[in-house]
């Protein structure tokens, strides 16, 4: 951890390491607060109104509202994913690296 | 030793055929001939997997590699490797066993499986790869005094794996059972010895290698046993769930939630510890120091949830599928030939007894092969983390302050290896007749009050102190456990108090643990005054720098 101590002060003082970090930690939570929420409406709905989600899809189906939501989340989840990688590769990695190069010159 | 090691897998095998061959059928329901082809198919391909784990080992040295590979590990092939590691038995016998005994709530745990995944990949991962070296308890520790830190994320560890590891014991012995017709209790110590075997010979390198094959091998087999659900069905899903709700006992009711989990409570309870829980498993936070750097750690965690997500829309349909498939066909299935008589070697066998259904014997043999494999592999990791936490945390930097040499460090983690796997198989015993997703999900329950509230707040939370955390994880920890002695599944199934006397009424006890570890966090940490917790905070900017430009991260693996 010594070693790496002057590196350290510069970036702590860098507004540029600043602005990365908010604006990762901006996407991060608000991809997050997606998924927990879009997880909790469906848990919440399991939990108190069951029967809503045993109602069928469309008349004479046995496919009801329960199973296109809950394969809905495990899609989503892979999107969201998808979403977070894709910026992060394009837009965070090449900031912090830039970053890096900076100090360790 | 080198001699010996080189023939165990070969002796393992022996053991498993010998077994096979000397007693045939013995166990509940009527006796049926040997199954050979099946077991011919099993062992052939179990066989092939130790044998690679006998290649791996010739390349496997310094603890570092005992532990973790050498960082040659790309973010697909770790992807792979993690979703080896998540998809265990629990995931595939039992979430398809869990749809075959009520039906839509199985679809609970395969999305609360889930969803953790990308909570990890947003805010976890990349920085506990630029943070940690061995352990997820190298992640706390930056900042914090190491003893105590260590000392709570070893034990929060081991209880995790341990609750994990039975799981996976119930699932192979159930199977080894059914395909072996061996006694429940020889079959869990048949396996467990293999199990032994094969950890203490091959270490955290041919894991990494087998999970990447023992992954191919599960999303080939589970595609193919849902495809050939589907097609029975020409392709209709709809036509599936009619026809099992029809077949099932619980008719309409088997499409609706409720079948399993009963009340409200339970049901936000058990969908906390489903989806906070992942984020604290010990075995799956260590498959991120693995790769090179932070940007192959999201790669991999994003390739692992591809992949589990489509490993877990496979299970649903596996699940309906047996359904369909057992019950409109009992007899060869069912102790007695009758449904009521319960599933021959219980409801976790359901996707194997689907595969016979489907393919026959052979494919029997193949599907039972990739169960055990995906066992022994999860197991193997499972293993592996619970020893690096004895040995790497307590012993070595707790215990011994650092002083301990790799090769003391080895023994200790060996004797651990032993330790866990003769509980592991007393417990394993003990707890037969309980569904293995459920018992996993009990696993969740703990990683999710101690594990990750003390990893959340020590990495995002500039404010988190030793204090706090500590005292905090402790709680957690042990208001965890206390609940979930204290709930049904073992108040009355295992300690067989009568029923309705379960003293905590939910399924799980994460509603109230998890949010009392994190308040107790909170709370001590704002009021510790002491002059180390000021240090510990002041140091939160450097852990903030490390963790997002990966400057001063360790290397993968390369001492």
């Amino acid at each position: 951890m010594q070693k790496h101590a002057a590196s350290y002060a510069q970036i702590r003082e860098n507004p540029r390491f600043q602005a990365l970090v908010g604006k990762r930690n901006r996407y991060a939570f608000a991809l997050s607060a997606l998924i927990v929420c879009a997880y909790f409406s469906y848990i919440l709905l399991i939990a108190f109104r069951p029967d809503w989600m045993a109602r069928p899809l469309a008349a004479g189906m046995t496919i009801n509202l329960g199973i296109p939501f809950g394969l809905g989340i495990i899609v989503l989840t892979v999107l969201l994913t998808a979403l977070y990688v894709r910026r992060a590769n394009r837009e965070f990695d090449p900031e912090a690296a830039e970053i890096r190069r900076q100090v360790l010159k | 030793m080198k001699a010996l090691g080189r023939w165990l897998p070969g002796l393992a095998l022996l053991l498993l055929a010998g077994m096979a061959w000397a007693m045939p059928s013995i166990g509940l329901g009527p006796r049926k001939p040997t199954n050979w082809p099946a077991i011919v198919t099993f062992l052939a391909c179990v066989g092939a997997t130790l044998w690679m784990t006998r290649l791996a080992t010739a390349r496997s040295r310094s603890s570092a590699d005992f532990y973790a590979p050498g960082g040659g590990i790309s973010g697909f092939q770790n992807g792979l490797a993690i979703a080896g590691d998540y998809m265990s038995a629990a995931s595939f016998l039992g979430i398809s066993g869990l749809v075959f005994v009520s039906g839509f709530d199985g679809l609970i745990f395969s999305v609360g499986w889930l969803v953790g995944w990308p909570v990890i990949t947003f805010l976890m991962a990349e920085r506990l790869r630029n943070l940690g070296k061995f352990t997820f308890a190298d992640v706390a520790a930056y900042r914090f005094a190491q003893k105590p830190v260590r000392s709570l994320a070893a034990i929060g560890s081991l209880v995790v794996v341990l609750f994990y590891l039975i799981a996976q014991m119930v699932g192979a012995g159930q199977l080894v059972k059914i395909l072996f017709g061996l006694e429940y209790a020889s079959a869990v110590i048949m396996v467990g010895i293999v199990m032994m075997l094969y950890v203490l010979l091959g270490g955290m390198t041919s894991t990494t290698w087998v999970m990447i094959n023992k992954a191919v091998l599960l999303l080939a087999g589970t595609t193919l046993l849902a495809v050939a659900v589907l097609w029975r069905v020409g392709f209709d899903p709809d036509a599936l769930f009619a026809r099992a709700s029809e077949l099932h006992r619980l008719k309409d009711a088997l499409m609706a939630p409720g079948g399993l989990i009963k009340d409200p409570l339970s049901a936000i309870s058990v969908g906390l510890a489903l989806m906070f829980g992942t984020a604290g498993l010990p075995h799956i936070l260590m498959r991120f120091f693995t790769v090179a750097n932070a940007r192959e750690a999201r790669k991999s965690v994003a390739w692992a949830t591809l992949w589990i997500g489509y490993f877990y829309v496979l299970t649903f349909i596996i699940g309906f599928g047996a359904i369909v498939a057992l019950i409109g066909n009992p007899a060869p299935y069912f102790n007695g030939g009758r449904v009521a008589g319960g599933l021959l070697g219980g409801a976790n066998m359901a996707a194997v007894h689907l595969a016979s259904a489907l393919g026959g014997d052979l494919f029997l043999g193949f599907v039972a092969a990739v169960a055990f494999t995906t066992i022994l592999a999860v197991v193997a990791g499972l293993t592996l983390s619970g020893a690096s936490a004895v040995s790497h945390d307590l012993y070595a930097t707790v215990l011994r302050r650092g002083k301990a040499t790799s090769e003391e460090e080895r023994r200790v983690s060996k004797l651990t290896t032993f330790a866990l796997g003769v509980i592991a198989v007393l417990l394993g015993i003990v707890f037969e007749r309980q569904n293995v997703a459920f018992m996993v999900m009990l696993a969740f329950s703990v990683a999710c009050s101690a594990n990750f509230p003390v990893l959340f707040m020590a990495v995002l939370w500039r404010g988190c102190t030793t204090r706090g955390a500590t005292l905090g994880g402790y709680l957690g920890l042990f208001s965890a456990l206390l609940l979930t002695v204290l709930s049904p599944v073992v108040w009355e199934s295992v300690l067989a108090h009568p029923r309705g006397s379960a003293p905590f009424p939910y399924a799980s006890p994460a509603i109230v643990s998890m949010p009392l570890a994190f308040l107790a966090i909170w709370l001590v940490s704002r009021f510790d005054r002491s002059p180390r917790a000021a240090q510990e905070r002041a140091l939160f900017q450097d852990q903030l720098i490390r963790s997002e430009t990966g400057i001063g991260a360790a290397s993968a693996h390369s001492r």
